[in-house]
């Protein structure tokens, strides 16, 4: 088990620079979960570094893939990938593109459009049931993402075929692409939702790791789980906290020296 | 064509554990058998086709072949932001099954109508389009599909088909299969998907027609475009025949294909539906008639 809080920290820094270095969008989106990738990398998910497709491993799906330089760094930091690919990001013709790609190692599945992640964990989730395996899904959703028809879809097929290997994990930070999400289409109440749809429902501090452990490791035999993780968009960068405008904008040299050394100082 | 679908897909996965039948919602009458006999792999997702696709892809990323039933355009547009994204882009062993290809649900309406879906599919790079004319071609359709898993497009008719050919062929993608063989190479008919007969019994019966060649050609997509220009390359003539419009079609393929050849390129003469069809109703045979589709016989 690897020191969840310094883990966060690198997986921040590493999305800092990448998304600095090819002036790309969305550094809050990933900013924002990078501590739910922490627990997950750093102590919930089995997995083996020298092994990526080991079949036994836990998958996990980042359907909301434009915050995949978050996993980038998780999957460099845990020694999946080496920091020199992290280099690559977003250059001509790398495989390392600015949404979620399937073809870098250790990524189960691209996406970039939303609501494919959760259909497509059903799928992973059910073929495991049908092999008798043990190896969980793990989907992660944004709170945005959840207009999409299809993950209410996926939330009916999950609870009457009981997928209790899936856990679903919703970035519920606030905002979406223009604004709110209570002032686009409201959510709530998010959670009495998810539980008439037949999930066990978890409610946590997103950036609390003994918070986020305990509710992805929450035994549950009969049915999905959903971690509603509250969260702040821009996480730990205090000058991205809770602004829209972090979803779009790359940090410049002072911007970027700035946020590193507040997390460095957190 | 239906009933012969589901006995290949039965037979299929009696052999191979890995087969799985995942429907719409849609089906009765018809996939009870894989579904009696093998309930463990046989899943009815409701009427939620986008989420039918994309668990789909993620049985197959898991080694499964699956196949995801429905009607008309529901399994193809409804959900083609999954098939493009989850299934061809990954390059999963997803083949998506619709049965009412072109205008076989006349009476229902637009809705029902799939005369569009070769469009959809064909932009697809990994993409198999596999559009049987009968159900002898159904079953040469199925045991490719299972022998070579892949993302693919089974476009079915309903059911009562009669056969056309005598066994089940053996079928390549891109590659003309012979039906009827004549000696002319000034001129050749190919159609693709239910006209098989229709073309066949026409050019059977015309004296004229006596030296044209009747090919068909279940399998194809972009990936097929060289192989069907070469073949297609010693004709001159070559008058294409589809339930589809034309825009995006299978005739439209065949341009862009033999458009690759340099010299001497055959000319292709496309018969396809007119969209004056579209929002018509009636029965299959009518509005073929009505949309243009017999215009074929002009063509010898």
């Amino acid at each position: 088990m690897l020191d969840t809080v310094d883990l966060a920290r690198r997986i921040r820094r590493d999305a800092l620079l990448m998304v600095h270095k090819a002036q790309a969008s969305h550094i809050a989106s990933a900013l924002s979960i990078a501590d739910i990738l922490a627990v997950l990398y750093g102590s919930v998910m089995k997995y083996d570094a020298s092994n990526s497709d080991l079949p036994t491993r836990d998958r996990f799906i980042l359907s909301k893939g434009h915050a995949c330089v978050g996993v980038y760094g998780a999957l460099a930091e845990v020694g999946i990938l080496s920091k020199k690919e992290l280099d690559t990001y977003g250059l001509n013709f790398s495989p390392l593109m600015n949404h979620i790609s399937h073809k870098i190692k250790g990524v189960e599945f691209s996406t970039g459009a939303l609501g494919h992640g959760l259909p497509f964990g059903v799928g992973k989730a059910l073929s495991a049931k049908i092999n008798e395996s043990e190896w969980k899904t793990f989907v992660l959703l944004s709170d945005g993402e959840m207009d999409e028809g299809s993950n209410w879809e996926a939330f009916m097929f999950a609870a009457h075929h009981k997928l209790s290997n899936l856990t679903a994990i919703i970035d519920y930070n606030k905002l979406q692409s223009l604004g709110s999400v209570d002032s686009t289409v409201g959510l709530e109440p998010l959670a009495d939702k998810l539980k008439a749809f037949g999930w066990y429902v978890q409610e946590i501090d997103g950036h609390n790791h003994k918070e986020i452990f305990e509710a992805l490791t929450i035994q549950n035999l009969n049915q999905p789980v959903v971690v509603i993780a509250h969260t702040v968009k821009g996480k730990g960068v205090s000058f991205m906290e809770n602004k829209v405008e972090w979803h779009y904008k790359s940090p410049n040299q002072n911007q970027l020296a700035e946020a590193l050394a507040q997390l460095e100082s957190n | 064509m239906r009933d012969a679908f589901i006995a290949e897909l039965t037979n299929a996965a009696r052999e191979n554990p890995k087969v799985v039948l995942v429907v719409g919602d849609l089906g009765y009458g018809v996939i009870e058998p894989f579904a009696n006999e093998f309930p463990k792999r046989f899943f009815n997702a409701g009427v939620a086709e986008q989420n039918m696709v994309g668990l789909a892809a993620g049985l197959a990323s898991e080694g499964f072949h699956v196949f995801c039933y429905s009607i008309a355009n529901f399994p193809t547009f409804r959900c083609a932001e999954q098939i493009r994204n989850d299934v061809d882009y990954h390059n999963l062993p997803v083949t998506i099954v619709a049965v009412g290809g072109g205008l076989s649900y006349g009476s229902l309406g637009y809705s029902h109508h799939a005369v569009q879906d070769y469009a959809l599919m064909r932009t697809m790079p990994n993409m198999l389009i596999a559009s049987p004319g009968d159900p002898m071609e159904v079953r040469a359709c199925m045991k490719y599909l299972i022998k070579n898993p892949q993302p693919s497009y089974l476009r079915l008719g309903k059911a009562g088909e009669k056969s056309i050919h005598l066994s089940i062929p053996k079928i390549i993608p891109g590659k003309p299969l012979i039906v009827k063989s004549g000696s002319s190479i000034e001129k050749v008919f190919i159609s693709t998907g239910s006209p098989l007969a229709v073309v066949n019994d026409f050019l059977n019966q015309t004296t004229e027609a006596r030296n044209i060649s009747h090919f068909t050609m279940p399998l194809w997509g972009m990936g097929f475009k060289s192989t069907v220009a070469y073949e297609l390359s010693a004709f001159q003539t070559v008058v294409t025949v589809e339930d589809h419009l034309e825009d995006g079609g299978f005739g439209s393929w065949i341009l862009e294909a033999v458009n690759r050849i340099e010299n001497n390129k055959p000319s292709i003469v496309i018969n396809a539906l007119d969209a004056k069809v579209c929002g018509m109703v009636g029965t299959q045979e009518i509005l073929n008639e009505a949309a243009g589709l017999l215009d074929f016989k002009k063509c010898v």
